[in-house]
């Protein structure tokens, strides 16, 4: 299998207190990769180590069998891209603007974007079914609306690697499912790796192929979502009650919550 | 978006066409446009030119500050002061009255007292070889107010001498007593803004935060850093021809991101020549209203624009 991304005993943090420890995983070519864990287990640090915003205190990350901290800055941008979980609209660039800042990389100081660059950014906007949204300001979109058109900055970036930080954390069931179907469409037709924090076990249950499930800044289990999902492993983790079923649509593993108070 | 700009940007140079024509013609004595070539007339003429220049200079040279740290700390209230410039070159020439300096070397004090304030917030506000927005903005406040307070406790030692002599120079002044000065002010202005628009596409990234910044390919911590460096050298450098401004550096950009949104490569251009037109047209009245006393600069700008802005504000969607 063809790694794309290689995490080598990683550890690393804020002000010398390593939030992530040890932690090893590949990153194979046409992934679906969820991470899923509880609050402050690591995820999105983990992420920031693999994205370059943090520098590990020890270990190393290859992209392409190459240190990532060897790569020039703007070519690494050009082979990944990073959807965040909201992005602040204290200013109001219009979709069409941001989806134009995906081309960022690939632009020298000075130059203006050429015909091909908005050509790009129009397909990314209609890939995420936002080209109607072009000239809104994104101050004046809804939640659902906004985060299409940062998945389609990031698609602008034309990755072949695409991290995202719980997309669908502020969104409603109906738009989760559009957001989580359009990723699910560009890993299988374009081929594009995916890496995607999760809170809900049931979205990373519905559609990765494997599962990374973090505790205390380490990985606690690795693998397709079969042997991820279980009870044993999440109630270890979580620290809750949890009873584990099938869907009955495509025997994928469904998480069903407990609750403690009779 | 392209044809609305090219469109604005000719309005905008029509303004200032005409801007600059009033400001020929008005002052203390009016002069009609033909008569402006005349030889009896040239000292007045120059005198105005170079007054407006200076008017052009300190307009897009503030509001293109304002604008560049606006988007680097993503915070509406930053202004080209933030930094303790001000206080910092008010104490820098109080100092240099009071030690009986020589009225040559006031502009010389003033912009070092500046430059040693900008050092000081820029290293009270780094954490870990970073710089973070927040000790920024409060170094600055706190630098400003401590600075501040010095200036008003050696007035008041050393008498109102040194408060009166530097009067003009807190609520700003147009008025040329050095054109030597005013030119070699210029070029550090001037190719402080060509910089900062050679930033414009990093500005938008960082404008969205940091961390989408640096996953654009930007290197943010150094952005940050030359941003910071221009837009010191560019107030410190107008302090010392003109005094502190106010107003022009917060209030610009604002009204001009109601006009054309916050893409920087459209934005500051725009900005540029609406500051001037701003600039030149406050400069008119100062002279104009009470002659021959002049109304301070500062005092003007804040009077047209605050209202100003409040009706763009009621009547735009957004900031």
């Amino acid at each position: 299998m063809n790694v794309l991304l290689k995490i080598e005993n990683v550890s690393g943090g804020y002000h010398q207190k390593n939030v992530v420890n040890d932690v090893s995983l590949d990153i194979n070519q046409g992934d679906f990769l969820g991470i899923i864990g509880p609050n402050g287990s690591g995820k999105t640090t983990l992420l920031r180590l693999a994205t370059r915003v943090l520098i590990p205190v020890q270990g190393r990350i290859y992209f392409r069998e190459e240190n990532i901290f060897k790569i020039q800055l703007k070519e690494f941008c050009r082979n990944t891209a990073f959807v965040s979980q909201d992005v602040a609209a204290n200013f109001s660039f219009t979709a069409l603007e941001m989806a134009l800042m995906g081309r960022i990389p690939y632009l020298k100081r000075l130059e203006f974007e050429s015909r091909k660059d908005f050509e790009i950014a129009e397909k990314a906007l209609s890939q995420t079914d936002s080209l109607g949204l072009k000239e809104k300001r994104i101050d004046e979109m809804s939640a659902g609306e906004r985060q299409r058109v940062i998945i389609a900055r990031a698609l602008a970036q034309e990755p072949v690697l695409l991290f995202l930080d719980e997309p669908t954390a502020h969104l409603d069931i109906g738009h989760q499912i559009q957001i989580m179907d359009l990723l699910k469409k560009l890993n299988r037709d374009k081929k594009l790796t995916i890496v995607i924090i999760l809170h809900d076990l049931n979205l990373a249950g519905e559609y990765c192929n494997r599962i990374c499930l973090l505790d205390k800044g380490r990985i606690f289990k690795e693998g397709p979502p079969d042997d991820v999902l279980t009870y044993q492993n999440i109630e270890a983790v979580y620290n809750t009650i949890v009873v584990v079923s099938k869907n009955p649509i495509n025997s994928k593993p469904y998480v069903l919550l407990v609750s403690k108070e009779k | 978006m392209n044809k609305h700009f090219k469109k604005r940007i000719l309005a905008l140079l029509l303004l200032l066409l005409a801007a600059v024509i009033f400001g020929l013609i008005k002052g203390a004595v009016n002069i009609p446009l033909a008569d402006l070539w005349l030889k009896e007339n040239q000292a007045i003429f120059n005198m105005r030119l170079l007054r407006i220049f200076t008017a052009v200079l300190a307009g897009s040279g503030l509001a293109v500050s304002g604008i560049a740290l606006q988007a680097i700390l993503r915070n509406p209230l930053a202004e080209p002061y933030l930094l303790g410039t001000s206080s910092g070159a008010g104490l820098g020439a109080v100092l240099a009255v009071i030690l009986g300096v020589s009225r040559i070397y006031l502009p010389l004090t003033a912009f070092l007292g500046a430059v040693a304030s900008i050092i000081l917030v820029y290293n009270l506000a780094r954490e870990e070889g970073r710089i973070s927005d927040k000790s920024l903005i409060l170094a600055g406040v706190i630098v400003s107010i401590a600075l501040s307070a010095v200036i008003v406790f050696l007035v008041s030692l050393f008498g109102d001498q040194a408060l009166h002599e530097m009067a003009w120079w807190l609520w700003g002044s147009l008025q040329v007593y050095d054109w030597r000065l005013i030119l070699l002010v210029s070029l550090p202005v001037i190719s402080g803004i060509a910089a900062i628009y050679v930033f414009s596409q990093d500005l938008n990234a960082i404008s969205l935060g940091e961390e989408e910044a640096a996953h654009l390919g930007i290197d943010t911590q150094n952005v940050k850093r030359i941003i910071i460096l221009i837009t010191a050298l560019i107030t410190a450098g107008l302090i010392c021809i003109c005094g502190i401004i106010g107003f022009v550096g917060l209030i610009v950009p604002h009204m001009m991101r109601l006009v054309v949104g916050p893409n920087h490569k459209l934005l500051i251009p725009t900005t540029c020549l609406a500051a001037s037109v701003f600039m030149v047209i406050c400069d008119i009245f100062s002279r104009t209203l009470f002659p021959p006393i002049e109304i301070p600069i500062g005092v003007i700008t804040a009077v047209i624009g605050a209202p100003v802005f409040i009706i763009l504000l009621k009547k735009g969607r957004r900031i």
